[in-house]
């Protein structure tokens, strides 16, 4: 079992309030990510579980039991850690199995689990090897094999990935979910990396200034964000925001259209008009960062390739059921 | 752009260093030269360098008059007591400023390494009576004590850089990992900071090694150290020159080896915080 609730969690660092008051369900065995630009206290909000830092008010419950008193070591919970944090004078062994030493495990029974680990992340051949011999990727499944091997009942991630290569990056955030989903052991996994956060997670958080904005499974963040501030951070190019006349004819104070659901359309059509600034053709799809005079800067995505270049007149045609409302506090407007 | 290093840039400087290095060398070699001439050869003007009369009387004559294994024995017993107590004290001390500092953290470390801008003379007559009346005055114990005491603030400074420069991201992986605090100093931290350990050690032992002030003081000749096995030599029987070098060259002869094969430790030492 790993249900972690929070319930008016709250953090200072003096007069600093880092997270003003935070709710959130996590239902055991999902994967929730909490993404949020740096210093919107996304880590804070980790730590905070873990018990690497203490809380100023409310009250963290794992498994319906409060656990702000309990020492980390006590919470069942393991963690990754950014930089890795593999112990350097230790062998690939020794670090997987520590916590299993500390809890007091018979050698062949750490054996046999920091075996059976190291089988599950491809790191048999590299059980005897201290981690300075070890690659970047390596050493990161280390990490993980570290938090695994212990059996917790929830696994935290702290932007275990960003140290990491592009193409690496990918192939281990396949890893990670895959190695969560076989397990079925629940996980809170804190990134800024948009992608990141939509291809794995069941629910996300978005964090903003210490505060959740939402908490939702990603296509409800794409497709009903709650405020302007989701609007922005979810997707990616970002999508158009637009104030004034178009705005106050939908009855809003500003609108919100993803840039692939603008219709393009070359000269004469009945949209917004603009002349193309920068053209991308990326072969899968064509971005179009389109001068709108007035209305400023937006950006399209065509699926596939379009010939349109820079200087070019084209119309851009909102697809109607798909505008996103805003009143004049930035909250969404439903129907 | 790299700076160039031409053929003759390297020679210069290499014979630039050799100098420096044979420069600040010269009296030590002079010591243990002198140490092996008689008495008349070491006063000789213009002084001979190399030949001279080579003789090891002085030695012998040393050693007839003096214990010296009686004074070494207490100069390791002194030093190696005094930095081991040190380290004791200091490892828990710099663990906990470096990894839960507080407000005052700062002020407490400049505090402590003010204690080593007083010059000790102010406080020996209180330290004297009071090793009087506890009777540790010539006593191992006693000197053990003093010297731990006063090299403490450095050794604490010390080791307070080397756990700083210890990602406090392992230290919390520990944690997680279900280690306690003892636990995490004797498994993580401890094995991570041994080079820094084995520096502050090295240094500690040289420095108690060669304290003199307060082990002049303070003993006479149960627990005197080798420094006041040299003084011996001095003063008052008249300006013994060849005696004086073999008593000194005897007495620095054990660290002078050790620092020689620890200088690799001792540079890092020495330097660890200044390049990242």
């Amino acid at each position: 079992m790993g249900q972690i609730t929070l319930q008016d969690v709250q953090k200072s660092f003096g007069p600093v309030h880092i997270i003003k008051g935070a709710d959130l369900e996590i239902a055991d065995g999902s994967f929730v990510v909490f993404v949020g630009p740096s210093g919107c206290g996304k880590t804070t909000l980790l730590r905070l579980i873990a018990g690497l830092e203490d809380v100023s008010g409310g009250k963290i419950l794992i498994d319906g039991k409060n656990v702000v008193d309990t020492p980390p070591a006590k919470r069942g919970l393991s963690m990754v850690f950014q930089s890795y944090a593999l112990y350097p004078h230790m062998s690939v062994r020794g670090n997987i199995g520590f916590g299993l030493k500390m809890a007091g495990l018979s050698k062949d029974e750490t054996n046999r689990k920091v075996e059976a680990a190291a089988a599950t992340l491809n790191l048999t051949p590299y059980l005897d090897r201290k981690p300075r011999e070890l690659s970047g990727g390596q050493r990161q499944r280390v990490a993980i094999g570290r938090a695994i091997v212990r059996e917790p009942k929830a696994f935290l991630f702290d932007e275990p990935l960003s140290n990491l290569d592009a193409a690496l990056r990918v192939q281990m955030r396949i890893e990670v979910t895959r190695l969560q989903k076989q397990l079925g052991t629940t996980a809170v996994y804190v990134t800024h990396d948009q992608v990141e956060a939509m291809t794995m997670a069941d629910k996300i958080v978005v964090l903003n200034g210490g505060k959740i904005e939402q908490y939702g499974s990603p296509l409800e963040l794409y497709e009903r964000p709650a405020n302007l501030f989701v609007a922005g951070f979810i997707g990616s190019p970002k999508m158009n925001l637009v104030t004034g006349e178009p705005a106050k004819q939908q009855g809003a104070t500003t609108i919100g259209v993803r840039p692939e659901h603008l219709k393009i359309e070359r000269d004469g059509g009945g949209g917004w008009q603009g002349t193309i600034a920068v053209a991308e053709h990326l072969g899968s799809d064509t971005f179009l960062y389109v001068d709108a005079g007035p209305l400023g800067m937006l950006t399209a995505r065509y699926i596939g390739e379009l010939s349109l270049h820079a200087g070019d007149h084209v119309s851009l045609a909102p697809d109607p059921a798909r505008i996103h409302r805003f009143d004049a506090s930035g909250n969404a407007l439903r129907n | 752009m790299a700076r160039k290093s031409t053929t003759q840039r390297v020679v210069v400087s290499t014979i630039g260093a050799w100098f420096f290095g044979f420069l600040i060398f010269f009296p030590i070699l002079w010591m243990v030269l002198a140490s092996f001439k008689t008495e008349l050869e070491a006063f000789a003007i213009p002084p001979s360098f190399l030949f001279f009369h080579w003789t090891t009387e002085n030695y012998a004559t040393v050693q007839e008059r003096s214990d010296y294994l009686l004074h070494a024995m207490n100069s390791i017993i002194i030093a190696g007591g005094s930095t081991l107590i040190a380290l004791l004290i200091a490892i828990p001390a710099a663990w906990s400023m470096a990894f839960s500092p507080t407000k005052r953290t700062k002020d407490i470390l400049l505090w402590m390494l003010s204690t080593k801008m007083m010059p000790p003379v102010g406080v020996l007559v209180p330290i004297y009576l009071i090793y009087k009346s506890f009777g540790l005055l010539d006593s191992r114990i006693g000197l053990v004590f003093i010297l731990c005491l006063g090299n403490l603030p450095i050794v604490i400074w010390m080791l307070f850089t080397y756990f700083k420069e210890i990602p406090r991201d392992i230290l919390e992986a520990a944690r997680m990992d279900g280690a306690t605090i003892g636990r995490e100093l004797v498994y993580v931290l401890t094995p991570m900071a041994i080079p820094g350990l084995a520096s502050t050690m090295l240094l500690n032992l040289i420095l108690a090694w060669n304290e003199a002030f307060w082990t002049l003081n303070l003993s006479t000749s149960n627990a005197a150290p080798l420094t006041v096995f040299i003084a011996s030599y001095s003063s008052p029987e008249g300006l013994f020159w060849a005696k004086l070098s073999a008593a000194s060259t005897l007495a620095i002869a054990p660290i002078i080896i050790l620092g020689w094969f620890s200088q690799k430790q001792l540079v890092r030492g020495l330097t660890f915080g200044a390049v990242k």
